[in-house]
């Protein structure tokens, strides 16, 4: 565990349907995790478009998650296969920018994984704590 | 109480019968024994063939019905008395006493926690332990809690927890007079416990011999384990699982005859699961006949198998533990034709869906029948199949025979269709009158932020004092108070007059989850005057004060954040409206076979006004071409008459034949089709174009001699009876199925083949009968009792074969020479054969590639039309107004057709007795000066909601079609469309007020 006292902040988009229900069961089942990720309800995780993942690194955010609904579960018949594709290629970018593409994750959750979606939370903080700040300006450079 | 419909069993099919009937305007009572609704499909994993999660799916469905004003649910209730008949029963109902005051208990959960007793919880297979006061499952409707008397100590440690003095020890259970028109029967299923009946598996004696849905609870995210598969020997991870079929089914000496139809689904379900989370566990499925028959089902197998999964013909004769502790398998390979023992860490066994517990007390009560085994007895099996008995009562689901979910909810709409007929007469309700609104749009946003305590809830793991202090001063907030319960009754109140005080136009409530709460506090800004779209919610219980319980001091700190956010989106929040659409009662089905007669007749018998088309010269589809009808000796033409003699009679119906549909334009209430030139207006389609068999090509000789034929070929060939004396009959199923070109199974072909076998038999006694299979896939009802006769009293011999090793036919001869390679034997057997009949594979109609651009709707590679969701809407398309009956969606029997036909037409009559529909508040706009016209948008959306108008050179977006997922916003490249509710501005405001600490929000 890296505890090199860092308290990321780590934007995470919830899709109505299923992530956001899988963070109100880890809420049920009083699962654990740190303080230090902040949701944002979209209807589907499709709705994420570059610039909010942008907007949310120019804005200090340290990671950013994206959760959707598992491959064949979407609300909206296929928006998160379009997440799915979305994400890779913003990987991609960020890479060109200089930004370390592990800031950015996709996780399927659904709203029956409680368990995965503390765990998921979990896992990225303590990833983005070991990546440690980001400064756009060094990591761009 | 006077309602309409009576609907006994909260599982997915009285859910759904109760939702299609609600939503017509009917008024519904929903009956459950259990203390809360959802039956036995919210208790699973995932669901075949898509690995859906099955409480995710189910959870919406159960929610809408709790929300749904014509639905009036009973919960821990049971039916007691029946007198009168259809259009008039009076019925007594006993509601238990839960000892919980619905109305005041806000499902803290804090009782729970203060109860002593531990008892098995029932909904976890008693894997693990529940309270003496109980939810069954979080997402339990009521959300609310029962004391369970019968393990009650009476310490009333829960009644000096409630805060909100919801428990009531004097309370008592009351007899409920209840006056409707029509009941449904939904009482679904129980699974057999297998220790008596099938004690040779060790279960019971065995901890690691698990039944099906224990093994389900394991698998579950949700379960006793946390999704993780446990021994419960000695709580370790097995290495090896495996599943043993037809355990009580298929079984006439210990069990049940017929076969269960869907434990092979979920054996490879569960196994294929398991396998993909550890690729090193060995998985193992001993069965008898593969029964992968539904859309997918094959398809899933065949991954399953590359996956690793193994599978073995053969049915275990018994199980026991070794003196290492594992557990040993004897059974016979019929494959190899050796007897093995494979020893393995876990057995699962797929027990036998048995008839509800209640059926039999309850057939008495409402006096209709039972068929041997314990399931209602429909009024005719194969062309009445959700009619009971009885006039005016109705059934469901697995009430009537084992079903997976897609047939299930398809019949449920199919009993809501039937429970119209006594209820024709009635008014129902009409339209609610829209509240009066206060026009904000040129107020300053002025909001009104409550912060919960919810008890102790958020207040013992953070400071909600300081949470509503911090909000004070944020710009745009004019109001802020806290309360111990916001979501309760009085709280309301506070919220109203504080609207009108404050002279309030946007609400932020931070309390719970906006999925459970939300429209209770919408419904409270609507009864103070303001659009129900001016509300956020920030959720600090679930998200913040229960999953940081640890740290008082940063939970506070999220809560500020999360509030900010919310207040940050509220201030941006505009009103939203629900456009409604007319729509009127003409219906277009497409397709004259047995789905589109019946859809006709049921809409017809409804009032509605329907055009049907068929494009042969007379009604009937696969009806004129059939002999008779499996698993019945029905004769189809003479079915056909009776069924387009009907259609006749109905003044209702416009029979188009010989029709050729040139044009379909516009969407539910307006759409416009040119049939053989003229232009029909209607307000909602449904497709009943059935399937067709697949070219035979030169397959085992077709086309060479007119000896071999397909089997509608052979079937046309029984009715005209000229088939002389034949000696040798030969049927080969699966002919251009199960292989890599087309991997699907057709559904229908065992039973074709098993019934005119057993037609060449009657007519000619001493004819030889081979039926050449892969497996063989009876499932339904009765469907494996006649294949047993089939086998025993007709002595029809059945051979094996294997894809890859297909038969060989050798024409030119005076019989056909047939040699066919029997994989249970291991032998070559030859033999000569007057006739070779080929089941052939089935595919989408040739219409479908046609209509499909016509709708802007889509079919899988078999040329079926894709449903909007294959587990929950089997008979609607993504796009509504447009819907599914019959072979149109996959090949199915007659029965499973008439259902589905009748579910399509109830489904098509949501809208159109409700005479209108709403689109989606949160739906996306498209700013006209900005589009460049570029298309991006149309290629996202799954909906067809988006065309390009080719004059002004823009998208545009009809209202009605779009369902407000956003993709289309989040592609376009210069952000010419935006969604309500969730504008780019808005998600970027929320960005910046949890990043930003000064930002203004």
């Amino acid at each position: 565990m890296a505890d090199n006292g860092f308290e990321p902040k780590i934007i995470v988009f919830l899709c109505n349907w299923c992530s956001y229900g899988g963070g109100d069961l880890a809420g049920v089942n009083r699962e654990q995790y740190p303080t230090n990720v902040l949701g944002i309800k979209v209807m589907c995780s499709s709705r994420v478009s570059p610039e909010h993942i942008m907007e949310s690194f120019n804005d200090g955010a340290d990671g950013v998650l994206i959760t959707g609904c598992h491959p064949g579960d979407c609300h909206y018949i296929d928006g998160n296969y379009k997440t799915f594709r979305k994400i890779g290629l913003i990987s991609k970018m960020l890479e060109d920018l200089g930004i370390n593409p592990k800031r950015l994750r996709l996780e399927w959750i659904s709203s029956a994984e409680g368990g995965k979606f503390a765990q998921v939370m979990r896992e990225m903080t303590e990833q983005i704590r070991g990546l440690g700040p980001l400064d756009l300006k060094e990591e761009v450079e | 109480m006077k309602k309409d419909v009576l609907i006994i069993g909260g599982g997915i099919s009285g859910v759904q019968s109760a939702l299609d009937l609600a939503e017509k305007g009917y008024e519904v009572v929903l009956v459950d024994r259990s203390p809360s609704i959802g039956g036995n499909m919210v208790k699973l994993d995932k669901t075949f063939p898509t690995n859906d999660c099955s409480i995710c799916i189910s959870a919406p469905k159960m929610v809408e019905a709790s929300r749904n004003d014509n639905i009036t649910i009973l919960t821990y209730s049971e039916i007691k008395d029946l007198i009168g008949s259809a259009g008039g029963f009076d019925v007594k109902i006993w509601k238990r006493t839960k000892y919980v005051d619905p109305d005041i208990c806000t499902g803290c959960g804090d009782c729970e926690t203060a109860c002593p007793v531990e008892v098995p919880s029932e909904f976890e297979q008693k894997l693990s332990d529940r309270k003496g006061i109980y939810v069954e499952f979080p997402q339990s409707v009521p959300l609310t809690y029962t004391i369970d008397y019968d393990n009650c100590v009476g310490c009333a440690a829960c009644e000096r927890v409630c805060d909100a003095g919801a428990i009531n020890f004097l309370d008592t259970s009351q007899v409920i007079d209840l006056e409707v028109g029509s009941i449904i029967v939904a009482t679904g299923y129980q699974m057999m416990q297998p220790d008596e009946w099938r004690e040779e598996y060790g279960y019971g004696k065995y901890p690691d011999v698990l039944n099906a849905m224990e093994y389900e609870r394991l698998l579950s995210a949700s379960g006793p384990t946390g999704g993780k598969v446990l021994k419960r020997s000695d709580g370790k991870p097995p290495e090896s699982v495996a599943w043993i079929q037809c355990v009580g089914s298929r079984c006439k000496q210990k069990g049940m005859p017929y076969c269960s139809r869907v434990c092979c689904m979920y054996s490879t379900k569960q196994a294929s699961i398991s396998k993909g989370e550890n690729p090193d566990l060995d998985t193992a499925v001993y069965y008898m006949d593969l029964r992968a028959y539904g859309k997918d089902f094959q398809q899933y197998y065949d991954k399953a198998k590359d996956k690793g999964v193994r599978y073995l013909r053969g049915r275990p004769s018994r199980v026991y533990e070794q003196s290492d502790g594992k557990l040993a398998i004897e059974y016979e390979d019929t494959e190899k034709g050796e007897v093995k023992t494979d020893v393995v860490d876990m057995v699962v066994l797929s027990s036998a869906i048995l008839p509800s517990s209640g059926n039999d007390k309850l057939s008495e009560i409402l006096d209709i029948s039972l068929d041997e085994y314990g399931f209602f007895e429909s009024k005719d099996m194969l062309t009445a199949p959700v009619d009971s008995t009885r006039d005016g009562i109705y059934l469901a689901g697995c009430a009537q025979s084992p079903k997976d979910i897609p047939d299930s909810v398809s019949q449920a709409s199919g009993a809501a269709a039937r429970a119209l007929m006594p209820l024709r007469d009635r008014k129902r309700k009409g339209r609610a009158e829209k509240k009066p609104e206060r026009d904000v749009s040129k107020e300053e946003p002025r909001i009104g932020v409550f912060v919960c305590h919810c008890g102790k809830n958020i207040a013992n793991y953070l400071d909600v004092e300081e949470v509503a202090e911090a909000t004070k001063n944020m710009p745009g907030v004019v109001h802020v108070d806290d309360s111990m319960f916001a979501c309760s009754e009085d709280a309301q109140t506070v919220i109203k007059d504080a609207i009108k005080e404050h002279h309030l136009n946007r609400i932020v409530v931070s309390a719970c989850s906006p999925r459970t709460h939300a429209p209770l506090f919408q419904d409270t800004l609507e009864e103070a005057g303001l659009n129900r779209y001016l509300f956020e919610m920030s959720n600090i219980r679930n998200h913040c004060s229960w999953v940081h319980s640890d740290d008082p001091e940063k939970a506070t700190e999220k809560a500020k954040l999360l509030t900010k956010m919310a207040v940050a989106k509220a201030k941006r929040l505009s009103a939203l409206t629900e456009e409604e659409i007319d729509v009127g009662d003409r219906t277009l089905v497409i397709g004259g076979g047995p789905a589109g007669m019946e859809t006709a007749l049921s809409l017809s018998r409804c009032g509605q006004k329907v055009t049907l088309v068929e494009k042969e010269a007379e009604l009937g589809g696969k009806l004129r071409r059939l002999n008779t009808l499996f698993p019945t000796d029905i004769d189809a033409r003479e079915f056909a008459d009776s069924m387009a003699h009907q259609v006749g009679d109905e003044k209702n119906i416009r029979v188009i034949l010989s029709a050729e549909i040139e044009d379909i334009e516009g969407y539910i209430g307006n759409y416009t089709a040119t049939v053989n030139g003229e232009e029909i207006e209607v307000d909602t389609i449904v497709l009943a174009t059935g399937f067709k068999e697949i070219e035979a090509e030169e397959r085992h000789g077709y086309g060479k001699d007119p000896r071999v034929m397909t089997q509608l070929e052979f079937d046309e060939a029984l009715s005209g009876g000229g088939l002389g004396k034949p000696e040798n009959v030969v049927f080969i199923n699966c002919v251009g199925a199960l292989e890599e070109e087309r991997p699907w199974c057709c559904r229908v072909g065992c039973g074709n083949s098993l019934k005119n076998a057993k037609e060449i038999k009657q007519r000619y006694p001493d004819a030889n009968v081979y039926i050449l299979y892969k497996d063989m896939r009876v499932f339904g009802k009765r469907e494996e009792e006649y294949y047993m006769d089939v086998e025993g009293d007709d002595g029809v011999i059945f051979l094996r074969y294997s894809t890859g090793q297909e038969p060989e036919v050798v024409t030119g001869k005076d019989k056909l020479q047939l040699k066919v390679h029997d994989n249970l034997l291991d032998e070559d057997l030859e033999i000569d054969a007057d006739y070779v009949v080929l089941a052939m594979q089935l595919e989408g109609d040739e219409s479908a590639p046609i209509l499909k651009k016509m709708l802007k709707i889509s079919s899988d590679p078999a040329g079926f039309y894709m449903e909007a969701h294959a587990k929950l809407r089997p008979l609607e398309l993504p796009s509504e107004g447009v819907y599914l009956a019959g072979g149109a969606h996959y090949p199915k029997n007659i029965s499973d057709t008439l259902a589905q036909a009748e579910g399509a037409a109830s489904k098509a009559m949501v809208p159109m007795m409700r005479g209108y529909t709403k689109s989606e508040g949160i739906i996306s706009v498209v700013d006209d000066e900005l589009c460049s016209g570029c298309k991006m948008c149309i290629s996202v959306c799954p909906y067809g909601a988006i065309e390009h108008d080719p004059e002004e050179g823009v998208a545009v977006i009809t209202d009605v079609l779009c369902k407000g997922c956003g993709s289309c916003a989040s592609v376009c490249p210069i952000g010419a469309i935006d969604q309500k509710g969730y504008e780019n501005d808005t998600i970027m405001a929320m960005i910046k007020a949890a990043l930003l600490e000064d930002e203004v929000v």
